[in-house]
């Protein structure tokens, strides 16, 4: 669960304290960043590839209204049940109801973000029914009670040894068991047996193709599709952004998605389902929550184009040395930090400060979303509705007013630059967090100002 | 040509010798540089916080020291690009427009306005270069390590002229200092944490130099340096350029 008690500077503070665990978080994530650079560098379309899926994209955002009703027109066609949720708890009840019908109390769930921004498996737990996550790196932190940290890589965060330990309490291997293989086929047979035994399985959304009523899922697993194909009820839930016009732009995002998340050429399995077998049911949840609000913010509508490929989280340094769950948000990283502001932006007013700007994530995104001009768009937003704290609002104020007037300027630097120089204490203490780690700048005698003015009257010329 | 000097005002306050370089260098290359003494600050320490709506006068002080221009050349890539993505007047933007496009950072306007290809410098070090963020990715000094593009590098062109200046190769060439700014107090622990990995990179790899187009990021990582008394320097690349040691 979300339950927010620090801001993201000291969540991520306690997460930096394991300065060796830290290395190794940074590392693993670097690593898929090197990956993803290598793959979309032996493509020389690359770059025009990007900009396609993002022009694609734009079209959708500006059309999603008929695509969304030529998708669900198509869908209707192909026997697939249609249902809109306005948010996560119309989503949940949709869910509920419909394995209610069913009379079914167990449940498959292949990877979704979005069921996780829903609460969906507390939500089903409170009345009964048991949902597994069938996603290896979800199915670890459902074990351990912890929401993913990463969209792709839901346990980065967490060591192999970790993870042999979580097996070792929840599904009793061996202690002191870590070896990956092992542990994986340790999963994979409990895994095989919810596959096998439950009726109803659930997956996520990575595309929907408005032209014909078909959705694809990616995965690596290969889990989406060993759930859905053995369920009586397959359920699929998605944000309402994920349309692609027609099935020939797959080929575009396809292409891009892999790379961008984890280096591969293409995901393991790119499935598209279409219609029901036989005796089976089909139900597509097409959710709002919070979407159509952000479209209609004009400096943040670009945020719903994402693919949710994770390369934004990959090459932030700020989430590689801080996690993904010092975000206390489903979407981490910059992505999230410019999403979850729409969704509650007194909790996640935090968000778009976590952040240098340094912009390397608007270079990997795959559908060049501008996500550092955003998250400077945000903290202006942030400011204006009233969620900075007011010690910050009084520094500011006096920053620009002492900056405003040359004479206060100069008399401040003057008297910053006599501190530094005669009484450091003032400034070098624990109170000043620049101080904790670092030393402070030498305080000079003569600013550049001053060195100028005397320069030019010792050498006669006056010249202003 | 007349080119308006633009000191940030904590270059002006802290970093005196860089600026010095700066105007040195300038005028060494026949260029009439001119220093506004009425300058303070482009706005942007308030405007990354969230307080753009505070920096009119800052803005409005900008166009009084720098418009009459033909050039504005600073020392800084961070207080550059904030300029030329912010500068805004109340009373006559298009005037704001022109100012915004005259203002170049120190090495762009070396190779693209003066288009330099030789320099009377001397500087026998091993020297890492720190890509500032706003430098790389803002004003495109050099090739983004993200992109499936071709490489260069305007700071590397400079430094190459520079008469025994070796440079060092880094694992992470275009990594963020962590310094963001305000970021640098308000998420002390990721920002010091990303700092002393830059450093370590450079130290790993036999600078005994690290420079960069920013004075803010070599602030951050200079002050790390000079708690972990270490015997690497940061200098601004104004200092290399007009070094004639």
């Amino acid at each position: 669960m979300e339950t927010k008690t620090k801001d993201h500077a000291a969540l991520a503070e306690a997460f930096i304290k394991d300065e060796e665990h830290v290395n190794w978080h940074d590392g693993a994530l670097w690593w898929i960043r090197q990956k993803r650079d290598i793959a979309s560098k032996q493509i020389p379309e690359w770059e025009a590839l990007r900009e396609a899926a993002s022009q694609i994209k734009s079209n959708v955002l500006s059309n999603l209204h008929d695509y969304l009703l030529q998708f669900e027109a198509n869908l209707i066609k192909n026997g697939i049940t249609v249902h809109w949720a306005s948010d996560a708890e119309e989503h949940n009840r949709i869910v509920y109801s419909i394995l209610k019908a069913k009379e079914i109390n167990q449940m498959i769930k292949s990877k979704s973000m979005l069921t996780e921004e829903c609460h969906l498996n507390e939500y089903l737990a409170e009345r009964g029914i048991d949902v597994i996550n069938s996603d290896l790196g979800e199915y670890i932190q459902q074990l351990d009670n912890e929401p993913p940290s990463h969209i792709v890589l839901p346990c980065i965060h967490k060591r192999k040894e970790e993870i042999g330990e979580i097996f070792h309490e929840h599904l009793g291997t061996e202690k002191g068991v870590s070896d990956p293989t092992t542990l994986t086929r340790f999963a994979r047979r409990h895994l095989r047996n919810a596959f096998i035994t439950r009726r109803a399985a659930l997956t996520g959304v990575n595309f929907a193709v408005a032209e014909t009523g078909e959705y694809v899922v990616c995965t690596n697993e290969g889990n989406a599709d060993m759930g859905a194909h053995l369920s009586d009820v397959q359920i699929a839930s998605m944000g309402i952004e994920k349309i692609v016009p027609q099935k020939k732009h797959l080929g575009i995002f396809l292409r891009l998605l892999a790379r961008s998340a984890t280096g591969q050429p293409i995901t393991i399995y790119s499935s598209h389902f279409k219609k029901p077998r036989e005796g089976q049911e089909m139900h597509l949840i097409l959710v709002d929550l919070g979407r159509t609000r952000q479209l209609g913010r004009p400096e943040f509508r670009e945020s719903l184009k994402c693919i949710k490929c994770g390369a934004c989280m990959n090459t932030c340094p700020v989430y590689r040395k801080s996690g993904g769950l010092s975000y206390h948000n489903t979407i981490s990283g910059p992505i999230g930090a410019i999403l979850a502001p729409n969704l509650d932006m007194k909790r996640h007013a935090d968000l778009p400060f976590a952040s240098t700007l340094c912009g390397s994530c608007s270079n990997v995104c795959p559908v060049k979303i501008t996500i550092h001009d955003q998250l400077y768009q945000w903290r202006q937003v942030i400011v204006k509705e009233g969620f900075a704290a007011n010690t910050k609002v009084l520094g500011m104020k006096a920053m620009a007013w002492t900056l405003s007037s040359p004479g206060s300027y100069a008399r401040m630097g003057r008297a910053g630059r006599w501190v530094l120089n005669n009484i450091p204490f003032a400034i070098n203490n624990k109170l000043n967090p620049w101080y904790k780690q670092r030393e402070m700048p030498d305080g000079p005698k003569e600013s550049f100002g001053e060195w100028y003015a005397r320069n030019q009257k010792e050498n006669g010329s006056d010249k202003k | 040509m007349t080119v308006g000097l633009f000191i940030p005002c904590y270059v002006n306050q802290f970093y005196p010798q860089a600026a010095i370089a700066t105007l040195q260098l300038l005028q060494k290359l026949g260029v009439d540089v001119v220093y506004p003494p009425r300058q303070t600050c482009c706005g942007q320490p308030m405007a990354n916080s969230g307080f753009e709506h505070l920096t009119q006068e800052c803005n409005d002080l900008f166009l009084e020291n720098f418009a009459r221009f033909d050039y504005i050349v600073a020392p800084s890539a961070s207080c550059v690009l904030h300029v030329k993505q912010h500068l805004h007047s109340t009373e006559d933007q298009a005037l704001a427009d022109r100012t915004r496009s005259s203002v170049y950072e120190l090495v762009e306007f070396l190779t693209d306005v003066l288009k330099i290809d030789a320099l009377k410098a001397r500087f026998p070090h091993k020297v890492g270069i720190h890509q500032s963020c706003h430098g790389l990715r803002g004003l495109y000094l050099a090739q983004m390590s993200e992109l499936n593009a071709v490489p260069f590098s305007k700071p590397v062109q400079l430094l190459n002229m520079v008469e025994g200046l070796e440079l060092v190769d880094l694992d992470r060439p275009d990594e963020c200092c962590g310094f963001g700014g305000t970021f640098c107090v308000a998420e002390e622990a990721v920002s010091v944490k990303m700092g002393r990995d830059r450093v370590t990179d450079h130290v790993k790899n036999g600078a005994e130099y690290i420079t960069s187009v920013d004075l803010s990021c070599l602030m951050h990582l200079e002050g790390i340096l000079h708690r972990n008394k270490s015997a690497v320097k940061a200098v601004h690349i104004a200092e290399i350029l007009n070094s004639t040691m």
